[in-house]
Parts: structure tokens; sequence; C-alpha cells
């Protein structure tokens, strides 16, 4: 039926208008789009494109770890001494929020398949909690290193290597032994790679936060919990990858030259 | 009843019993490896110049054992499409490929050592 004859009719144009854009749509939910067989092979491609640009991330962030691994191995001394500066507690405090934020998002991603609106929301909303708790602690533990002067660049301090015994509290736990001024200077390459792993890890966090409050309002008007969790869906496969980044730079930035 | 079968095979649902057992098992993971990070596991001279210190193994060993995890089951990897399975295996397998050469190169030589 055509839309001229939809107005035509006056009094009956909006059922009408409702049967064009049924037909227009032909078999399908109005959430397929037309250059698809079907809604499996919709979800399937979108899926298999999230996969392919997660693999663009691991090669990004995997350019990182090599290089860190490469510092680490040239100056081994420096990056063991650096890294006995970041703290464990908050370290692994971090970590169970990001694991603990993964768990409410696939809990979305269920909520939104099983389609409860309800809970939908408050999984939405647990993650995005998590995700600022996240970045909250990470705030607290760069500004230790502002205070220290462990930032690189013209205000950067070797104090803490070239003498320990004048950081206490770092001293009381692994007693280092102090650093020869060149080796020393290398910690500030540690902090470098540290900041630039950590920092291009908590921008992906927040770009995800900004997409979580798109969704949470979204939600919140009853979308995903039609059948179409597509975007729920990948959204939580990027939400994991950021997740996955962080258990390799804990392992790697505050574990390995621990003991 | 049919369509809704296969509706089922196409798109699995994975069961909030699932997400919180791997929950579970990742916090366990957590606790181990900071735990291992605590005590010195020695080291493997495997050849002069050319030493493994088993601590940084047992935390990516770890590590990856939680990413599996991750990957399976909260990314659905398990239960996707063998296309899907094949190209994050394929893509992993180019990212080993990349690191491990280069990691390979810049360790036997002794170029950039001040």
């Amino acid at each position: 039926m055509s839309d001229s004859t939809a107005i035509a009719n006056g009094g009956q144009a909006l059922s009408n208008s409702a049967n064009t854009a049924n037909s227009a749509h032909g078999e399908h939910p109005p959430y397929q789009r037309h250059h698809f067989a079907s809604v499996e092979q919709q979800a399937d491609t979108t899926n298999f494109a999230m996969w392919l640009f997660l693999l663009t991330e691991i090669m990004f962030f995997g350019g990182l770890f090599t290089s860190y691994l490469i510092m680490r191995n040239w100056y081994y001394q420096a990056f063991v001494d650096a890294s006995h500066q970041l703290s464990i507690f908050w370290g692994t405090g971090n970590t169970v929020v990001l694991i603990a934020s993964s768990f409410t998002m696939a809990m979305s991603v269920w909520s939104a398949e099983m389609k409860r609106r309800k809970s939908l929301l408050i999984y939405l909303c647990l993650t995005l909690v998590f995700g600022l708790t996240f970045l909250g602690i990470k705030g607290i533990e760069w500004h230790e290193k502002w205070e220290k002067h462990h930032i690189p660049g013209a205000h950067y301090s070797v104090q803490s290597f070239l003498n320990p015994q004048s950081d206490p509290e770092v001293y009381k736990e692994y007693q280092d032994k102090p650093l020869p001024p060149d080796a020393a200077q290398k910690t500030e390459e540690y902090f470098f790679l540290y900041f630039a792993m950590t920092g291009m890890h908590a921008l992906h966090m927040v770009i995800g936060i900004g997409i979580l409050v798109f969704m949470i309002f979204r939600a919140k008007a009853g979308a995903y919990t039609t059948g179409h969790v597509t975007f729920v869906e990948n959204f939580g496969l990027y939400w994991h990858f950021v997740d996955i980044i962080w258990i390799y730079l804990f392992a790697l930035l505050y574990l390995i030259s621990r003991h | 009843m049919s369509e809704q079968h296969e509706q089922e095979h196409e798109h699995h649902i994975v069961s909030p019993v699932t997400y919180m057992i791997i929950f579970g098992a990742l916090l366990v993971g957590t606790a181990l490896t900071v735990l291992a990070s605590y005590f010195d596991l020695g080291e493997w001279h495997i050849a002069p110049g050319l030493t493994l210190f088993w601590n940084p193994v047992v935390a990516l060993a770890i590590a990856t054992t939680k990413m599996m995890l991750v990957v399976l089951f909260f990314m659905h990897v398990k239960y996707s499409s063998k296309l899907t399975k094949l190209t994050v295996a394929a893509g992993f397998f180019m990212f080993l490929v990349l690191v491990g050469m280069t990691l390979a190169d810049y360790f036997t030589r002794a170029w950039g050592r001040w």
C-alpha cells in the first residue's frame, strides 16, 4: 500500500502506515539490515567484524608489551628496582575490581538475551561503577608517582634508586641496593613504559565508560531487550578485551620482579 | 518448536552459573599469581648468557590461563562459529609469531646494551 493511499484514507492513516512499514521489512524484524539474508547472518557478521577490530587492538598493545620486554631485558636491574615502586595492594585490588566488572558485563549480556530490562540496567550500572572504581584507584597510584617525581620528563628524580634508603616505605619491603648512576637513569624508561601502557589501557576504559553511559540511557528507554542484543554483546567483547590487557599488565608490571 | 530449537543452536545463551564459576576461577588465579610472586622460584641456565627465570614464566602462564577463561566463556568463543574460532586462533598465532621472532632476535644479540 502506497503512502498517498494512506493519506487519502484519513482516519485509517495510522494503521495503514504501520502496514506499510511492515511490508517494507517483509518477513523479518525491523533491526535486520536489508543486505543480510537473515538475523543469524547479521549477528555472525558483526561478531566477526568485532573480533577483527579486537585483533588489531591486540597487535597495538602487543607493540607496547614487546618494547617493555626488550627494555626489561636490556636494563634488567633498573626495571626490577623501578617496579618495586608499584603497590601490590592497589594492583591486586584493581585486578579484582576489573574481573568483577567483566563478570557483571557478562551478566548484562545474559540479561539482554533473557529480555530482562531491570536486571540489564542493574548489571550495566554495576559495570559502570566498577569501571569508575578502577580509574579512581589508578588515579591514586598515578598521583603517588607524581609526588615522588617518578613521571618521566624534566622533573624526573632518580633519588629513590641512587639512595634507596631515602624511600623508607619501599626500602623496608625490598632492601634494594643503590643503583649506579647510569643504571638509575634507566628507571625513567620503566616509568615511561608504565605510563604509556597503563595510560593507553585507561584511555580504553574511559571510552568504554562513555559507551556504557550511552547504553544505560538506551536500555532505560527499552533498547536491547527486544531480541536484538548485538550492541550489548559486542560491547561486552570490547570490555572483556580491556580486562585481558590488564591481566597481562598486572603480571608484567607489578608481579614478575617482586620476589 | 523446531524453529526455537534452531534459534538455540544459532545463539547459545551462557548461563549465569557458568559465569559465576569462571568469575570464581579468575579470582583464584589472581590470588595464586600474587602468592607466587612472593617466592623466588629460581632460574634455569640454558646456555652461557641465556637464563630463564621461573617467576615471569609462572606469572605469564597464570595470566594466559585467565585470558583463555575470559576468551572462551565471557567472550563466548567456545560457543561461537568455526569462523570466529579460526579467526581468533589465527590472530593469536600471528601475534605470537611477531612477538616471539622479535624477542628471539633481541635476546640473542648483545646490541643496545650500555
